[in-house]
């Protein structure tokens, strides 16, 4: 890969003002996506922050309200996480089932939700339920912070730290992989609230989405059957060799009901 | 080598011996340990992070050698496949190197360093597998020859041998 | 058994401990005192005029030693890649026989084509540099897919080959086979697809060539499955070494599957660039790389027709095919849909009258050769799946068909309208067991639970023959090979007794260093362990053709039963002469020489040491020395045979399969190791089933681009994809060598394909389904039952 500069930061503090200062500069978390990219000479960066020395970003936290996860907590760990298990235990699947293990031990809920691949799972989970985004800087809404095609609110140089969930009454996701990367050809997180219900897709469209329709049925009444006879439109799907558009508007229902049916129990 | 960044600094340690050299930043730790420590029993098999055959552990951990930066391993415990056994011939063999021999776990040895990595780590965190645990768990490993079959009879054998090995010592 | 060792025993491998402990010696782990590193830097285009390239900027980077391109080529007389196989076309003509530059002159014809080899002090260095070499590209139309570069008007890759035809081949009676279809009772008829494929052996290719001027000689080190071929075709035809000043080594090849059995480009302008370079030279393939270098496998368009009377019986078999050859001729391409498919489509049935014909097809793609199977999948899949076509169209049960319609054991030798004569075989003993294995009577009440789940579940079978040992030379050199293909091997036996074998084959996992030295214990009783198997190294090894087409154990091992009874035969009269017999009455069994009758006998180990310290000895008669040589050439390919079941479900929500069970019982002669018969079985079925469910190199029909490009789309085996495979043998020996061996390296290859496919049909067909194109992905299927299913919702 091309040469960069190496940073390794010690606080915070320093990370953040690296990134603000070094025009180009990447944080690099677990690197499972941006090393392969550097490596294929598709990416191109002046300099790598790495936050692995960086204190108090990794690490798990929860409360009957909320589960707060520190940006730099592995996917490894979340999957193993008893305290996600007894309050979000969707939340845990999810991450045991992104790459395979020895990329779970890399990989970071921080990188994979910054770097907002289409195809990426915790997006979903992220979305599906309202989790707040805490960065150096501020707090961002789930539902304002994926923008487009790996594209987010962070500023240049902003730092994810951590992302908060509210813990839901249930919660499911069910995801069909692509065979081969095993990203979400169509992933669905399903969770209802006391107030409310939310579905987020990912892997379908260009970025993770929510599906009102799918929201407001299952509010109504939260089981698979609810969701017969709500269609997602296929147009603006994505189209791959793997799954044609219709095929993965059809694979969102399917994928709903089974996340509901998990979230069920 | 790279563009203007220089070398840094590396200290870690590598099949529990330490090590401390300059290298370049960009240097992935699976080149780091084949092109200069020489340690080429980690192999590169593909360049999207797929095939595990660069699996190594660091603090105990399996992860793909070819996906990170040797860097990353500051301060940190890197084990190869060439750290595993305790001594020469079939008798030296880690029992989960000789499970893989006792069950024909291998055909042209290419994925093997990675398998044996990663399985290891699995029977240590995993103690009474199921074959589906451990066809699950080698996602991560592709093996073009075997068909899996006696890849994943040797890992139930190696995490029993294990079990039975850490019984023994207790 | 007496013989631990020996022939039949379940002995651990002798190669895996260097394996275990990574030290194993893959060609990418050596290093050469002052090496250099090379890059190649491939066409991005699929077919474009090379209008200029530019090497300044590149070469003007620090540490860049070399931009190579086919100027330079041109400027040295660098030879053209020759391709090993010369077929003729139904009339007699020879096929079409485009030049095949090592590095693009003029024009590039696939995605990957290599332009330019960059050589600099390191790896980084070279990719540097070759991302600053201007290549003036024009781009051309491209044609990727085989019916559209038949048609008038499409893109010609070669000037002199009109209409893309490399050559149009035939096999078989037309004539009669058209008189049976007009008489049939039924016709079942089958259009398909025979999915292309990426071998992707977990090694990638690798290469370092040095050169050393105070001896003139080169070494290559290569990841090759036949090094001596290499040696020929590289030294003769394109470099212009000598033979004897060129060495080729293969040492630890990370598996194979035929996709290392070519002589590549790169390997020549690696070796040329150290010749010129005066610097060892060193290119190891990235996977990406590979996706679109490593020759491809498969690729067939094919309408096929079976003519059958009211019972099912099999009148005539008619098969048009079109193959895929690529943007060049790989060294064994044009021979594998022709001669290794046409005379495999009598399969194990007495269908009188067979025609098939094949157009081999240039488009702007890989080029396409050999992939584990070779042909024989691809004839297998054609038939099996047409013969469940009938089945079904005439309902008659699939069983019941193909036991009517099956060569019976008593029937062999057996004379096939296709140029074959299977020498041996029981394909109804083989199906029996396997029906019985699989509990094929009890899949009725298995479907119906599936169907309670929502599961559509499937049963499907296949049987198949497959004509391996490649080859003897004397067909072989009829049907078109340039070369022979005999196999060698030299038993050295030292002064103590250890012997060293040296055999012209190459291991790259089938565990040779194991059976051979099992083959050897056998005959000379002694322990395999003190028996070492020497390959991969025209330094080493007299000669050899390499591993491929299952045919290391039918043809090397065989040489090496020969020189090893050459070995017992020189022993006998030694041990003649110290007993003072006549050597006709000295036998030699478990290990000792004796006369017979009598208790008077001799050692091995002193038989031995008496050739090699000749004090007592017949000097006069016969040379001391313990050491013997044998070219082995057979009269006939072998035929392996079997019959394979699998068992599926299809998710009838998202159409997703699952292959629950796997079933296979096959004739393979006599097994040496049956615990290495076993991994070759597992191994091979799971690359079938690789491609019947997942694997698909697919291309962008507008750009030419390989939209499978890497492990993160195309879609690999893995171990969760598939259960455990029942594996039995039921052989009946090869009656034309004597070790009655036939192979085992393809056999799980050729079959399941058709098996799991067949299953996958069956699954579907109450929807009304009736073929399936391979991979039965998830999207392929879901569209299959919701076409069955409307108007009805799906789910």
């Amino acid at each position: 890969m091309h040469g960069f500069a190496y940073h390794r930061p010690d606080s915070l503090a320093e990370a953040a003002s690296l990134a603000a200062g070094i025009a180009g500069a990447r944080p690099l978390a677990g690197g499972m996506t941006l090393l392969p990219a550097m490596k294929l000479r598709l990416a191109q960066h002046p300099a790598l922050i790495e936050l692995g020395a960086v204190p108090g970003l990794a690490g798990i936290s929860a409360d009957a309200a909320q589960v707060t996860i520190g940006a730099m907590t592995t996917h490894a760990a979340v999957a193993a996480s008893a305290e996600i298990a007894a309050r979000l235990p969707a939340l845990a699947q999810l991450a045991g089932g992104i790459g395979d293990p020895a990329v779970r031990h890399r990989g970071t809920i921080g990188g994979s939700i910054a770097n907002a691949d289409p195809a990426a799972d915790y997006p979903a989970a992220v979305l599906g339920l309202g989790a707040t985004l805490v960065t150096n800087a501020r707090e961002i809404a789930a539902d304002a912070f994926f923008t487009g095609l790996f594209a987010t609110a962070l500023a240049p140089g902003e730092l994810l730290t951590a992302v908060r969930f509210p813990v839901p009454l249930a919660a499911g996701y069910a995801k069909f992989p692509n065979p081969a990367s095993r990203y979400a050809v169509v992933g669905v997180f399903v969770a209802r609230f006391a107030d409310a219900v939310r579905v987020a897709v990912t892997g379908a469209g260009p970025c993770v989405f929510r599906v009102p329709a799918m929201e407001t049925a299952l509010a109504r009444d939260f089981s698979p059957a609810a969701l017969r006879g709500i269609a997602v439109p296929a147009d603006g799907l994505n189209d791959d060799i793997h799954a044609e558009p219709a095929y993965r508007a059809h694979l969102i229902g399917v994928m709903a009901a089974r996340a509901v049916a998990a979230a069920n129990g | 080598m790279s563009e203007g960044s220089g070398t840094m600094l590396l200290r870690c340690t590598v099949n529990g011996r330490p090590v401390e050299m300059e290298i370049a930043p960009e240097t992935l730790l699976v080149d780091f340990l084949r092109e200069t420590l020489a340690l080429t029993g980690t192999h590169v098999g593909c360049d999207t992070s797929q095939c595990g055959a660069c699996v190594v552990h660091l603090d105990g951990l399996s992860v793909k050698s070819c996906t990170m930066l040797a860097l990353s391993c500051e301060g940190r415990a890197v084990t190869t496949i060439e750290g595993l056994a305790t001594g020469p011939g079939v008798d030296g063999l880690h029992p989960m190197q000789r499970a893989f021999h006792l069950n024909h776990g291998l055909q042209c040895g290419f994925c093997t360093p990675g398998m044996v990595m990663s399985a290891v780590d699995f029977a240590r965190r995993q103690a009474d597998p199921t074959e589906a645990d451990v066809r699950h768990w080698l996602e991560g490993n592709l093996c073009r020859c075997t068909g899996y079959q006696n890849i994943v009879a040797s890992v139930l054998a190696g995490a029993a041998a294990m079990r039975a090995e850490a019984g023994g010592e207790a | 058994m007496s013989n631990p060792t020996g022939i039949g025993a379940r002995i651990l491998r002798k190669e895996d401990l260097r394996f275990l402990t990574g030290r194993g010696s893959y060609v990418a782990d050596a290093k050469r005192p002052g090496m250099a590193y090379g890059v190649f830097l491939r066409s991005p285009h699929a077919h474009a005029a090379l209008r200029g390239i530019d090497a300044s900027a590149a070469l003007a980077l620090p540490g860049v030693l070399a931009v190579l391109t086919g100027a330079e080529l041109g400027a040295d007389k660098v030879g053209g890649i020759p391709c090993g196989w010369g077929i003729t076309d139904r009339h007699g003509a020879p096929m079409k026989e485009p030049a095949h530059p090592a590095l693009a002159q003029g024009k590039v014809r696939h995605v990957g084509d290599p332009v330019a080899f960059v050589v600099a002090e390191t790896l980084e260095m070279a990719r540097q540099a070759a991302e600053l070499v201007l290549v003036e590209y024009e781009t051309l139309a491209a044609v990727v897919g085989l019916l559209e570069a038949i048609r008038p008007g499409a893109p010609l890759l070669f000037d002199e080959v009109p209409g893309n035809l490399c050559a149009d081949w035939a096999l078989g009676d037309a004539a009669a086979v058209e008189a049976a279809f007009a008489g049939a009772a039924h016709v079942a008829r089958l259009s398909l697809v025979n999915n292309r494929l990426v071998g992707n052996p977990m090694e990638p290719r690798a290469a370092i060539a040095e050169y050393e001027p105070a001896t003139d000689r080169t070494t290559l080190w290569s990841t090759s499955q036949f090094p001596h071929v290499v040696r020929l075709l590289l030294g003769q035809f394109v470099l212009g070494i000598p033979q004897h000043k060129l060495r080729v080594v293969a040492p630890d090849v990370g598996g194979g599957f035929g996709v290392k059995q070519f002589h590549y480009a790169e390997e020549a302008v690696v070796t040329w660039a150290a010749r010129r370079l005066r610097r060892p030279v060193k290119w190891v393939c990235e996977r990406s790389e590979g996706f679109v270098s490593d020759a491809h496998g498969r690729d067939h368009v094919t309408e096929a027709a079976l003519a059958l009377d009211e019972q099912g019986h099999f009148l005539a078999l008619r098969v048009s095919t079109l193959a895929n050859m690529g943007g060049y001729l790989s060294t064994f391409g044009p021979n594998i849909p022709t001669n290794l498919y046409g005379p495999l489509l009598a399969g194990v049935y007495r269908t009188p009258a067979i025609f098939c014909e094949v157009k081999c097809i240039f488009t702007n793609t890989v080029p396409v050769d050999a992939y584990r199977g070779a042909g024989r999948p691809e004839a297998t899949f054609v038939l099996e799946r047409l013969v469940d076509v009938a089945a079904a169209e005439m309902g008659i049960d699939r069983v019941t068909i193909r036991r009517r319609n099956m060569i019976p054991k008593e029937a062999y030798p057996y004379q096939t309208p296709v140029m074959m004569e299977y020498d041996s075989g029981d394909p109804a003993g083989c199906l029996d067991r396997a029906l019985a294995l699989a509990d094929w009577d009890g899949f009725a009440a298995r479907r119906a639970e599936a169907a309670k789940r929502g599961a559509w579940r499937g049963i499907g079978l296949a049987t198949y023959v497959e004509a391996c040992g490649l080859a003897p030379s004397r067909i072989a050199g009829r049907l078109g090979a340039r070369g022979g293909l005999y196999e060698s091997a030299t038993v050295r036996v030292h002064p103590t007794g250890d012997v060293t074998v040296l055999i012209g084959t190459h291991n790259h996992g089938q565990g040779h260093e194991t059976t051979f030295a099992q083959i050897v214990s056998d005959k000379l009783g002694i322990p395999a362990e003190r028996i070492e198997i020497v390959f991969g190294d025209t330094d080493r090894v007299q000669f050899g053709m390499g591993t491929y087409g299952s045919r290391s154990l039918a043809v090397g091992g065989a040489a090496l039963s020969k020189a090893t009874d050459k070995v017992i035969l020189k022993g006998r009269k030694i041990a003649a002469h110290l007993l003072e017999a006549a050597d006709t009455d000295v036998v030699f069994e478990g290990g000792r020489f004796s006369v017979a009758g009598t208790d008077r006998s001799k050692s091995f180990e002193e038989i031995c040491g008496a050739a090699y310290v000749p004090h007592d000895y017949p000097l006069e008669i016969l040379e001391p020395g313990l050491e013997e040589q044998a070219f082995y050439d057979p009269v006939n390919f072998t035929f392996p045979g079997g019959a394979h079941i699998a068992e599926v479900e299809v998710d009838g929500a998202t159409g997703a399969v699952r292959l629950l069970n796997y079933v296979a019982v096959d004739d393979i002669g006599t097994v040496i190791n049956p615990m290495i018969v076993s991994g070759q079985l597992h191994g091979g079925i799971a690359q079938g089933a690789g491609q019947a469910l997942c694997e698909t190199a697919l291309y962008d029909e507008a750009s030419g681009q390989l939209l499978s490009g890497s492990f993160m789309d195309y879609a690999m085996p893995r171990a969760d994809m598939l259960p455990n495979i029942t594996v039995e043998t039921h052989s009946t020996r090869c009656t034309h060598n004597d070790l009655g061996v036939k192979g085992c390296g393809e056999v799980g290859t050729i079959g399941s394909p058709a098996t799991v496919t067949n299953a996958i049909v069956d699954a579907l067909s109450p929807l009304g389904v009736t073929h399936v194109d391979m991979p039965a992905t998830p999207n392929r299927l879901w569209r299959l039952i919701a076409n069955a299913q409307l108007p009805v919702a799906a789910e």
